[in-house]
């Protein structure tokens, strides 16, 4: 039996289709992917995250050892409540999961890792964690709601105590805040402006409920897909995972190679591999054509595989299908997609396809 | 409980046919079929003269979730495609049976159309997947 989150009977009871997702009975859509998705561009929408997993670490060497487990550098963080994206690697410098952590204080932070990898993270985690003076504490009883889009952060402050909305109002982006019993976070992972609400469990329904009351529309995992990959937003074990380093993923902006002297787990074989030189970049693809574009099929030029897309899919915003790839160095303005034995014409871009309620690319 | 009219025939593989006479035939996927799939957000349809078996595929349903091939009930040559769906594949999902059709086939083998389901015995398989 799959496990249910503290949301599930809101689940049903909003019309969820509910499909087993990483051992959690989830919600898929509500009824309609497409409408969802353009709730959270032009309006409001929620997202039960509550199956992500939420890792409190404390004590005097914490600091030490975040520095040593992330290819990010948590010494960036100098605000209490700050957010960082991360890898974090193995030796070999393939991924092992991504990740947040908040920084709190020089003692406390918190993380929030994938669901889908959490047996192996916690494990991880742990064993590397005994050489440190710390604790490594998982908060299953907190649930995890995301409200996301440009009215998202109104509707939801009036679901929340006066000191609530007073202390999230002051939130810059990537900040989170501890208030009343709330974890409120203006992060996300859909491009847009608002909310994750970490909530103790038994309290999550009857806030869902005010939320529903409020117009903030339920939205599945597959608006949650399409909203991430027009954000541009990676997908662990989609994108990446434990065979690919975070340089050949697109994700280079999250390693901190300084200070020189942190000697993070996976350094050494990043650096090898920068060295080296001839790595795949990671791109995205606008396709031309008519046709959608899917994960892991193969990207074309001039007759020969260069590369495969990781995730893809039908864009709402953009109208046409988009996806992300990883390709040789050689790929530059165009290429081709192998979809059903066709070779479909793709305009080869930067991530973000559409962020803020926009698309972000010029389609011609 | 998705709708299943009754003057259609349905093949397991959960497309509609309706006989319009002269032995040609309109062909379709049931409400069933695209509650399962999701938002259609492209249909490739055939070209109109080709030719098409019983059992094979003949058009991919491409939902936000994932490409389904539609496989033909009939035998027969395609003499028209529903050229609306390229720029609405919606239709698929909000009229399944009448602006969200596929294509029409004349026939060359009468007899299949007699080995397909009608409603009653297609509502058993459906609550048959849904168990």
């Amino acid at each position: 039996m799959p496990n249910k989150t503290p949301l599930f009977d809101q689940h049903v009871a909003c019309g969820g289709k509910m499909v087993d997702f990483a051992g959690w009975d989830m919600p898929l859509n509500y009824g309609s992917q497409l409408e969802e998705h353009h709730a959270v561009r032009q309006d409001a929408g929620m997202f039960d995250v509550s199956h992500m997993v939420v890792v409190d670490l404390q004590g005097a060497e914490v600091k030490a050892f975040l520095q040593k487990l992330l290819a990010n550098d948590v010494a960036k963080l100098k605000e209490s409540g700050k957010a960082l994206y991360s890898c974090m690697l193995q030796q070999d410098g393939g991924v092992i999961d991504d990740l947040i952590v908040y920084y709190l204080d020089e003692q406390n932070f918190r993380m929030v890792v994938n669901a889908g990898t959490r047996v192996k993270d916690l494990a991880w985690i742990n064993q590397q964690a005994a050489a440190f003076d710390m604790t490594v504490t998982e908060r299953a009883d907190l649930a995890m709601i995301a409200v996301q889009g440009p009215n998202g952060r109104a509707k939801a402050d009036a679901v929340m105590s006066a000191a609530q909305v007073e202390a999230a109002a002051r939130l810059k982006l990537f900040v989170g805040v501890e208030s009343e019993g709330l974890f409120i976070a203006r992060t996300g992972y859909t491009g847009e402006d608002g909310y994750e609400i970490m909530v103790p469990a038994e309290q999550a329904a009857a806030m869902w409920q005010k939320l529903v009351e409020q117009g903030v529309r339920p939205c599945g995992l597959g608006a949650r897909d399409s909203l991430r990959l027009e954000a541009g937003m990676n997908l662990y074990g989609s994108d990446m995972d434990e065979s690919i380093s975070p340089l050949e993923a697109g994700l280079n902006w999250t390693v901190a190679w300084e200070p020189v002297e942190r000697d993070f787990i996976g350094r050494q074989a990043l650096a090898a591999q920068r060295d080296k030189g001839g790595m795949r970049k990671f791109v995205g693809l606008v396709l031309q054509d008519k046709g959608v574009l899917r994960a892991h099929q193969d990207v074309v030029l001039n007759g020969e595989v260069v590369g495969e897309t990781t995730s893809g899919g039908f864009s709402p915003t953009l109208g046409t299908s988009i996806a992300l790839a990883r390709v040789s160095a050689d790929v530059a303005d165009v290429c081709q997609v192998a979809v059903r034995g066709r070779e479909l014409a793709c305009k080869v871009v930067k991530p973000p396809f559409a962020r803020n309620g926009k698309s972000c690319i010029e389609l011609n | 409980m998705s709708e299943i009219p009754a003057n259609l025939k349905y093949a397991k593989s959960h497309e509609w046919v309706e006989d319009l006479g002269d032995g040609i035939v309109k062909i379709g996927i049931s409400d069933h079929a695209q509650e399962l799939l999701g938002d259609m957000v492209f249909v490739e349809v055939p070209e109109v003269g080709a030719a098409v078996s019983a059992g094979e595929e003949c058009a991919v349903v491409e939902s936000v979730k994932a490409a389904s091939d539609v496989y033909s009930p009939v035998t027969g040559e395609v003499v028209a495609v529903n050229e609306d769906l390229a720029d609405s594949p919606d239709l698929v999902n909000h009229h399944p049976y009448a602006d969200g059709w596929i294509m029409q086939v004349k026939m060359t083998e009468e007899g299949e159309l007699e080995e397909l389901m009608d409603a009653d015995a297609y509502t058993e398989a459906t609550a048959e997947e849904d168990h």
